[in-house]
């Protein structure tokens, strides 16, 4: 087949790039310029579209043999997940921006546009796996349980896992590092990028409060008496703790958390841990990546973060929402955050969590 | 087969350049030493010098060897800012990035006001906006600097009449693409300074050179061993300045063969795509620069297709991170972002052949089409 291969500079990229040429695919690099103004080097662990990286792709595309490209999808990025990450945030929710970037740009802009210039799909550096079935092509955990990547791919729809292969979801990452060795790619020992991107000094609360602006508001408990004041509700995330800057001691002096984000009155709700208790979450816009979810209900997992647990749940349709009851309560789950099911390590779907009782 | 038109980025080197090039190579000695070895070398310089000056109408004196074009023009730019102790920078404003960054540089860190010449819409310089300014502001001006022809568009700039309309004011021309392409004399043209580069005429990369005119004294950028006029310090970098003097020397560009190439090209194109728009054609150009508008598609996109069909050519601008802008080029001829991005340069040179030209137009359809339909899903 001929394919696009998605080079962040990373060394997961790169050996996947390297194994679709082993697999006899023509291979073509592109590296995604993400930002407009890209910065010029990599801090730390975090960013992944500097210069740096950009050329660190270009070496990589060098040694495995292959051309490589820069495609500018800055406006895009902007756009789809960006803009997407700030109002979600406005609205009170907890996105995930990388699953944006999966479902609007790398299998979405970048695999359309693939298809139109004639090529067959996208490879990328993700740790997930794909089988081929009757039903036709599902996706799966990877063997990595420490690198499963299947969370932030559950966007996908089955005609984007059509058109996507991931080389690498059936090796430990240690050995993805060894391979690169062993090919050449200097990439190889490179640290792994965490946290998000566009946000390179990590300080997520910042960034938000820089673009959002910081209006003072309340903190308030269950009975919405005012115990306290924030600086911008957006910069507080569900279940936290640290940092409320509360002076009024509760009754019993146990800690409180985050309970609520309410955008609208700009007010923080606190209260008692076992108030963070979840049993049940609706999600909205559900993402099937195989046969669609009846509304029969059936036994299986939900994770709710990019490394969390598989809870045992019910998952079921309902008035098209993807609904999942879990077998034990779960403390503190955001609106805006993914719900992803599994049966077994196969992603049935997702869905944006809106509702949680 | 393989088709390489992308000679205004760099054209392959004549074997006699390589062939001077290699033998200097062998050779040991240092221009500057006062040995027989030194001495030696020192000759082969200054005979290249001769050569140059010879095929550019000016006195070998007024050859400064430089390590790039850019570095030419960096000197220059800089150089008769800070000699004229005036503020008014003059630019065209199609220049090259090796003209319009020093002089953005010189604003931003050396108080310099830098005033843009606009062009029409074929590509050429406002001489009436010119006029104007040398009238109303003559005396504050340090530097114009216009270059000879556009890298983008190949349209040929009249410099003549800029130097004639600037009188006493130093006008400073990038004849990087014409050099050695087209009919051109520093002597007739009465430029006070002028970049060229090896690597577009059939020499190696690496080497320029700035020709100055004789005893002006600008700050040099490079502080050293005052090799070249006390303008340039560094190690005359003899194999490559041999070599330049060798291709030009040579002179195995064909203009009016490049020109039928080129002519060809676009009739064909013309003929596949009637709506593709050839951006200078009203204007003299150079023979070999072929600017393409194929609206409705993006360059990046068309670049690599017909990469993959083994066409070499180019988008024209790219910043650091290697991502297309639009050509600033193109926007000064009045053509909007969009469309500006989806223009290509093909350019053809000395090694250029029909048969190029027969497989460029044999792929050129399926390439648009698939840039046609990428561009489409980019905007649904």
């Amino acid at each position: 087949m001929k394919i696009i291969a998605a080079m962040s500079g990373g060394v997961d990229s790169a050996v996947a790039a390297a194994r679709a040429v082993e697999a006899g695919h023509e291979v073509i690099g592109v590296h995604l310029a993400l930002s407009s103004n890209p910065q010029k080097y990599r801090s730390g662990a975090r960013g992944c579209c500097t210069i740096e990286d950009s050329h660190d792709a270009r070496r990589a595309a060098d040694v495995i043999g292959i051309p490589f490209y820069i495609w500018d999808m800055a406006d895009e990025f902007h756009e789809g997940v960006v803009e997407n990450f700030m109002s979600e945030y406005a609205a009170g929710r907890t996105p995930n921006p990388c699953l944006r970037c999966n479902e609007k740009i790398k299998f979405a802009a970048v695999l359309d546009r693939a298809k139109a210039m004639g090529f067959d799909g996208v490879v990328t550096g993700h740790y997930a796996r794909t089988q081929e079935t009757p039903e036709g092509r599902t996706l799966h955990r990877a063997v990595d349980p420490l690198k499963d990547q299947s969370y932030v791919l559950a966007v996908l729809n089955r005609e984007q896992i059509n058109g996507a292969i991931f080389p690498l979801g059936d090796t430990e990452k240690v050995d993805i590092r060894i391979e690169a060795e062993a090919r050449g790619l200097a990439v190889a020992q490179k640290p792994d990028s965490h946290d998000i991107c566009f946000v390179p000094s990590g300080d997520n609360a910042g960034w938000l409060r820089d673009r959002l602006g910081s209006e003072v508001g309340p903190i308030v408990d269950q009975d919405g008496t005012k115990i306290g004041e924030h600086k911008g509700a957006y910069t507080y995330t569900i279940g936290q703790r640290k940092g409320l800057g509360l002076t009024v001691p509760t009754a019993d002096g146990s800690p409180r958390f985050v309970l609520k984000i309410e955008p609208v009155t700009n007010t923080v709700v606190v209260g008692a841990r076992e108030d963070l208790a979840v049993t049940s979450m609706r999600g909205e816009k559900p993402i099937f990546c195989g046969p669609e979810v009846a509304a029969v209900p059936t036994r299986g997992f939900v994770q709710v973060r990019a490394h969390g647990a598989a809870l045992d749940c019910t998952y079921y349709m309902d008035n098209g929402q993807l609904v999942a009851e879990l077998d034990k309560p779960l403390l503190g789950l955001a609106t805006g955050q993914a719900m992803v099911i599994y049966d077994g390590d196969r992603v049935v779907g997702s869905a944006t969590i809106c509702e949680t009782a | 087969m393989s088709v390489y038109l992308d000679h205004a980025a760099t054209t392959p080197m004549f074997d006699v350049a390589i062939e001077a090039m290699n033998a200097s190579l062998r050779k040991l000695g240092n221009p500057s030493s006062l040995h027989t070895e030194g001495r030696s070398t020192r000759k082969d310089v200054e005979d290249a010098r001769e050569k140059l000056a010879k095929a550019i109408d000016c006195l070998p004196s007024e050859v400064i060897f430089t390590g790039s074009g850019t570095e030419a023009n960096n000197a220059a730019i800089k150089g008769l800012y800070w000699h004229s102790g005036k503020k008014v920078i003059v630019v065209s404003s199609i220049e090259h990035h090796a003209v319009l960054d020093p002089a953005h540089w010189l604003v931003d860190h050396e108080g310099a006001e830098l005033i843009e010449l606009p062009v029409n819409s074929a590509g050429v310089t406002d001489l009436d906006f010119l006029r104007k300014l040398v009238a109303e502001r003559g005396p504050e001006i340090a530097v114009i600097s216009v270059m000879h022809s556009n890298n983008e568009t190949g349209v040929i700039q009249p410099v003549g009449e800029i130097v004639e309309i600037a009188g006493d004011i130093p006008v400073h021309c990038d004849a990087v693409q014409s050099f050695s392409k087209v009919p051109l004399s520093y002597k007739e043209l009465g430029l006070f300074a002028m970049t060229i580069s090896a690597h577009k005429v059939g020499g190696p990369l690496g080497i320029g050179a700035l020709i100055l005119r004789r005893a002006v004294e600008i700050p040099p950028l490079l502080h050293g061993g005052g090799q070249e006029r006390d303008i340039r310090s560094g190690t005359l970098n003899a194999p490559s300045i041999v070599a330049f003097a060798a291709a030009v020397e040579a002179h195995l560009y064909d203009s009016k063969k490049v020109a039928e190439l080129r002519d060809g090209f676009e009739a064909g194109v013309l003929k596949a795509r009637p709506d593709a728009v050839i951006n200078g054609k009203s204007s003299a150009r150079l023979p070999g620069i072929s600017n393409i508008t194929f609206p409705g598609t993006q360059s990046d996109s068309l670049l690599l297709l017909m990469d993959s069909e083994k066409v070499s050519c180019s988008t024209g601008a790219a910043c650091t991170a290697g991502v297309h802008r639009p050509s600033h080029v193109l926007m000064a001829m009045g053509l909007s972002d969009v469309v500006a991005q989806s223009s290509l340069r093909f350019s053809f040179g000395s090694t250029s052949t029909q048969a190029d030209v027969d497989y460029t137009l044999s792929v050129l359809p399926r390439v648009i089409e698939r840039g046609l339909a990428a561009h489409a899903v980019g905007r649904s």
